[in-house]
This record gives C-alpha cells, structure tokens and sequence, in this order.
C-alpha cells in the first residue's frame, strides 16, 4: 500500500508543484530568462514564508488583487474584458508587467460575457446586460431555493443542482427539470425509461446551448492559461490554486439569497443547519479538486455573510464559522492553504477565527483593525491587506506609502504579512497602486 | 393583550405574535390598537439593533412580522398609524449599483426613529433623485454605494443636485462598502456614515432632534 502523506508533506507537495510550472501538455514550462526563473521562486518561497510562520520572509511579500481595475488602467471597458479576450489578456498583462507585485491573481474575474449569453444567466447581471458597459457585474439576489426545498438539497445535493437551481439560474437549462434520477439506472429492467428526457426537443436544445457554451468556456480558459504561462515564464506566480466558498455563504449567496437565509436562521435554523453540514464535504472537495489540478495550494474563499454587522456573534458561531471551520480544515488535511477573505469588518469574530493549525492559512483583511487582527488571528495565520480601496482611487502616493508602511510596521512584525488591498477594487490612481508595491519593496525588508 | 403582542413581535416570536394578532382581530379589537403594538414592537427592535443585540436575521424577520400583521388586519389599513415624525430623508442606492442590503437597513432605522423616509430602491441616476428631491421636499438625502464605481456616481449625484439649484438647505450623507470621510469631501456630501446608526444620527442631527 502507498504511503499516506501528511497534510505537511502534501501541502509541501503543491507548494513544490507551484514552483515547477508546467505548460498546457505537462511538460516544464520555460523561463524567459534565468532572472526570470529566480524571480518567480524567489516570490513563491516569499509567499510561502509568509504563510507558514516558520521563518520571517526576505521581505514583506506584496499582491494586487483588484476585480475590474486592469480594464480601467487600460482605457478599456468592463464590457470589452468579458467580450474580447485578446483584451482581457493585454489588459491584465500590462498590469501585472507594470506594477510587478510579487503576485497576480489571473483574468478570471471579468469572466466570459458569451458564455453568459448563451445560457442566459440570471443570477448576475453584466456590462450591456443588466448594468452599463462601464460598470462590474453584480449578483441578483434571490431565492433560486425555496424555504421548503431544504430536505431536497440535503437528500440530493448535485441532483438539486442539476435538476432544480441551474434550470433557474441559466435560462438556456430551464429544460433540465426534466433530466432523469441518475441512481435509477440500475438493471436492465426498464433502464430505458431513465433515457426518455434526452431524447425530449427542448432537453436536446438545453444540451447544444451547453456544448456551445463548453465551447466558449475552452476557449476563454485557454487564453487565461496562456496568460498565466505566459507571466510564469516571465517571473509572475499567479496567487490561487481554486475556489471554494463557506457553506453558509453558499445557501446565503446563491440559493436563498440574504433575506431567505437570514429568516432560516429564525424559521427552520435545524434545517440550514443539517444542509450546511451536507454541503461541506462537497465545499472542500471543490477546493481540493482546483488544487490538484492546478498544482497550486492557496483555495480562495470570498467571505459575505458573516461579516461584523450580518449576525450576531453568538449566530456567527452558531451557524457560520463551524462547516466554514470544516471546510477549511479538510482543505488543510489535503495540503490546501485556505485564503479566506474577510470582507468588511472582521472585529467581533478575530478571536474566534483565531481557532485554526498555525501557518496553514492566509487571510486577506478588508476593514478590520489590523493591530487586533495581528495580536489575535495574526497568531495563527498569516494576514494580506488592508490598503483601503477609497485611499487608493482618491488618496495620494503618499498617504499610500505611510499607510503602508504604518502596517508593515505593525502586522508585518516578524513575519506572517502580505501587503495588499483590503478588498476588490475597479478605480484607483495607478500611482497609488504603485506606491503600494514600491514601499513593500523599499520598507518592507527584515534585517 | 397588546403588551403581549408587542413582547412577542420585539423577541422575535413570530408564530405567537402572528396568532396573537389574529386572536386580536378575532376578539374585535381596534385595528389601530393592534398595529400600534407593532409599531411600538419596532421601536424596541431598533433600539436593539442600535445597542448590539440585535442584527440583520432580526431586523429581516422584523418587517416579514410587521407585513403578516397589516394583512391579519385588514390589508387596507396597511399603514402603520402616524407618529410625529422628525423630518423627512430621502434614500437610494446610486446609478449602476445594485447592491441594498444597507440601505434598507438605514431605511428601516430611519423610519423607527420617526423619520418619513421615501426609499427610491437601487440604481437610482442622478436625475430620478433630483426630481424625487423637488416633489419629496426632503431635509436629508442619503446616498448609498457599496462599490468603488458609486464614488464617482455620488459625486456626480450631489453635482446633479447643485445643477438643479437644490444644494442649498439640503444635508446629503453618503454610506456603504468602502465609502469614508474621503470619499465624503471628494463627492461633495456633508457626512458619511459608518453604519446605519450613523446615518440615523446625522439625520437627527440636521433636523434639530436630540
């Protein structure tokens, strides 16, 4: 029998496969430049450092992680990033190339606009869909799961999925209420029946908006790969290996929307408890299926609707932090570093986010006080943030830098820091952004 | 009885505030009499939110109760009875953001500290809060904006109100996501607030209530 790893050895594993990038076939991908290849290990084992608390970086590490800014620093539009991916490839190179952070996070975020169309997504409006070419997308609440339909998730939740919420969410699916109950496939007798729904006009006209939506996804995830190989070769590690969310986010954000999930607290609290439990080994299956695939350990986990302000902390611990907890730590045990973001204010629920592994997390802090954050969650796990986003489109480079520099200071003593953001921006001056890089690298050094 | 009611509805009781209210009507009690119960239940509700005890799941649950009450009674007594009221605020989310989780919260705390609020929804332009100021005839107006896109949206929004000759005498307060005081000089408003206690104190502030 194979030897099990540790979850040390196999994050040590993803750490070590992020530092040897391959290219699309699997073969080693070349650097530009020898300079180039020491660059890039050079700001991964940074990162790392960083991470795991053993040992103080060589400096303070620093990443921009903006959501629509690359379009607007190249004179483009949201719209022409989620319609043109030549663009969305030259606009978030040249912002990577230009502001040289030790990290970049990809072109993602815009995601394709085409693909959207063709399956008539409803859960966001986009640029010329919803909201103006100028503007981000943004989600549209609602409740995609009715109050009643908890034990239909909790019984089946990829057959909830598939058969209920994609038919609601993408107008192209809507026939997809009809596909069969998979695990009825069982014996010759009568397995045919099972067979019908695909062989229905509208389930085939669901299936060739899917090929064809398929189709644009390749397509648009092949020019975000050339982009990443692409920044590899040149020196630039790209930052998330995946994506996973907590589970009270996920029922909260996509199926039952705030108002549903905030009245489940009250209405059916068993019930959003019991489906919270359910969803979290397929939360961390999500994360660790990216990480294996990508050969990357950092799973980004976008925090909503827990924040200071949402619930109570006795409700926070009641129903948001244990399956988050859970899912984090299933990551960890397979090698992941979970990289929550903790949007808003994160005050009340530092000391109780506090309770993880130390070095096996990375938190990136929006508004919270980050000399708390340092003393009680800095503890354990390693702290990327806080620049605010309205300094960085309205302040000046130097209110940047001595803010900076002010939280190099404090959360970045000893080691376990990233200087970044605090959350996803779309404006800022790019001098401001610039001055944000140049003092991690200027300041940021430990002796 | 009332008391009761008024107890269930501020403890988040719903099935007993609801069959309550329905045992009120049942028992002929004064529609006026049990909406009243609700009103004074909301003031408690607020005044919880405001200390810390209370949150978004209960002020949610809140107005559901508060909307199953005006239907036991009669649908169209569905306004709750006049207070004195402080002043009036007017409220919306600006141009291109869609984002009013906040802003209803502000709302709802508003209106349980005796303001009449006129809530314009989200995505309002400039124009839609310009002509709701001159029919409204608000002292305070409140922008709200949880994306960075609003700063400048909110900047041309008090722009768009100077234009119409309606700035002067007017208090605009702006809030939400990364908004702060920079943002505040930068889009030309009088204050932000941090939160939604903020803008309830700014508005008394403006309109002389202590």
């Amino acid at each position: 029998m194979e030897k099990q790893l540790s979850p040390d050895e196999k994050q040590e594993t993803l750490f070590q496969r992020w530092l040897s990038p391959k290219d699309p076939q699997g073969n080693d991908l070349p650097f530009q430049s020898p300079e180039a290849e020491k660059l890039y290990k050079e700001r991964i084992t940074r990162i790392k450092d960083a991470i795991q608390l053993k040992k103080k970086p060589d400096r303070v590490p620093v990443a921009v992680i903006p959501s629509f800014y690359p379009a607007f620093y190249n004179g483009m539009t949201p719209q022409e990033m989620m319609y043109d991916y030549d663009k969305l490839h030259a606009a978030f190179r040249k912002f990577t190339l230009d502001f040289e952070a030790d990290v970049h996070i990809g072109a993602t975020a815009p995601g394709p606009g085409k693909f959207f169309e063709i399956l008539d997504y409803k859960l966001y409006s986009w640029p010329g869909h919803g909201v103006s070419p100028e503007h981000s997308y943004q989600c549209n609440e609602g409740e995609y799961m009715t109050a009643d339909e908890y034990d239909a998730l909790i019984g089946d939740p990829s057959g909830f999925f598939s058969n209920v919420y994609l038919p609601r969410v993408f107008g192209a699916l809507e026939p997809f209420q009809m596909l069969p109950f998979l695990p009825g496939i069982l014996e010759i007798y009568g397995v045919a029946f099972n067979f019908i729904p695909y062989g229905i006009p509208p389930v085939q006209a669901a299936y060739k908006a899917l090929f064809e939506a398929g189709g644009e996804a390749l397509q648009w995830a092949g020019v975000l790969g050339a982009l990443n190989a692409e920044l590899a070769g040149l020196g630039f590690p790209q930052l998330w290996g995946g994506f996973t969310k907590a589970p009270f986010d996920m029922i909260g954000d996509t199926l039952r929307g705030t108002k549903g999930i905030m009245l489940d607290i009250y209405r059916q609290p068993d019930k959003l408890l019991d489906a919270m439990e359910a969803i979290t080994p397929l939360m961390i299956k999500m994360g660790v299926g990216a990480a294996q695939m990508t050969g990357q350990p950092i799973i980004f986990l976008p925090l909503h609707k827990g924040a200071d302000g949402f619930l109570s902390d006795e409700q926070f611990e009641k129903f948001y932090w244990p399956t988050l907890r859970k899912v984090m730590l299933g990551l960890i045990e397979e090698g992941c570093v979970p990289n929550p973001a903790a949007e808003g204010g994160y005050n009340s629920r530092l000391k109780v986010v506090k309770d993880l592994p130390k070095g096996k997390t990375l938190w990136m802090i929006d508004q919270s006080d980050m000399a708390t954050a340092k003393k009680t969650l800095g503890e354990n796990a390693c702290l990327l943030g806080n620049v605010p986003s309205a300094m960085l489109h309205l302040g000046t480079p130097e209110e940047v830098k001595d803010y900076a520099k002010k939280l190099i200071d404090t959360a970045g003593k000893g080691g376990g820091f990233i200087l970044s953001n605090g959350a996803f921006f779309d404006h800022a001056k790019a001098e401001n952004v610039q001055a944000m890089v140049d003092t991690a690298k200027e300041y940021g050094a430990y002796k | 009885m009332s008391k009761k009611l008024v107890n269930a509805i501020a403890d988040m009781r719903e099935e007993e505030a609801l069959k309550l209210a329905k045992e009120m009507v049942e028992g002929g009690a004064e529609p006026m009499a049990i909406l009243g119960a609700a009103r004074e239940a909301m003031d408690i509700i607020g005044q919880r939110y405001e200390k810390g005890t209370y949150f978004l799941p209960e002020l949610i649950l809140a107005g559901e109760m508060l909307n199953q009450i005006t239907d036991i009674v009669k649908p169209e007594l569905a306004k709750l009875p006049e207070i004195e009221r402080h002043g009036k605020v007017l409220i919306g989310t600006v141009e291109g953001d869609i984002h009013d989780i906040g802003k209803n919260i502000v709302s709802f705390m508003l209106d349980v500290n005796g303001f009449d609020v006129l809530d314009l929804g989200v995505d309002v332009s400039p124009q839609k809060f310009v002509e709701a100021i001159r029919d409204f005839e608000p002292q305070v107006v409140g922008l709200s904006g949880f994306l960075t896109l609003a700063f400048d949206v909110m900047k041309e929004t008090v722009e768009a109100i100077k234009t119409a000759g309606l700035r002067d005498g007017l208090k605009i307060m702006i809030g939400g996501g990364q908004v702060n005081e920079k943002i505040q000089e930068y889009a030309g408003a009088d204050a932000y607030g941090k939160d939604a206690m903020a803008g309830v104190s700014l508005a008394k502030k403006w309109v002389g209530v202590k």
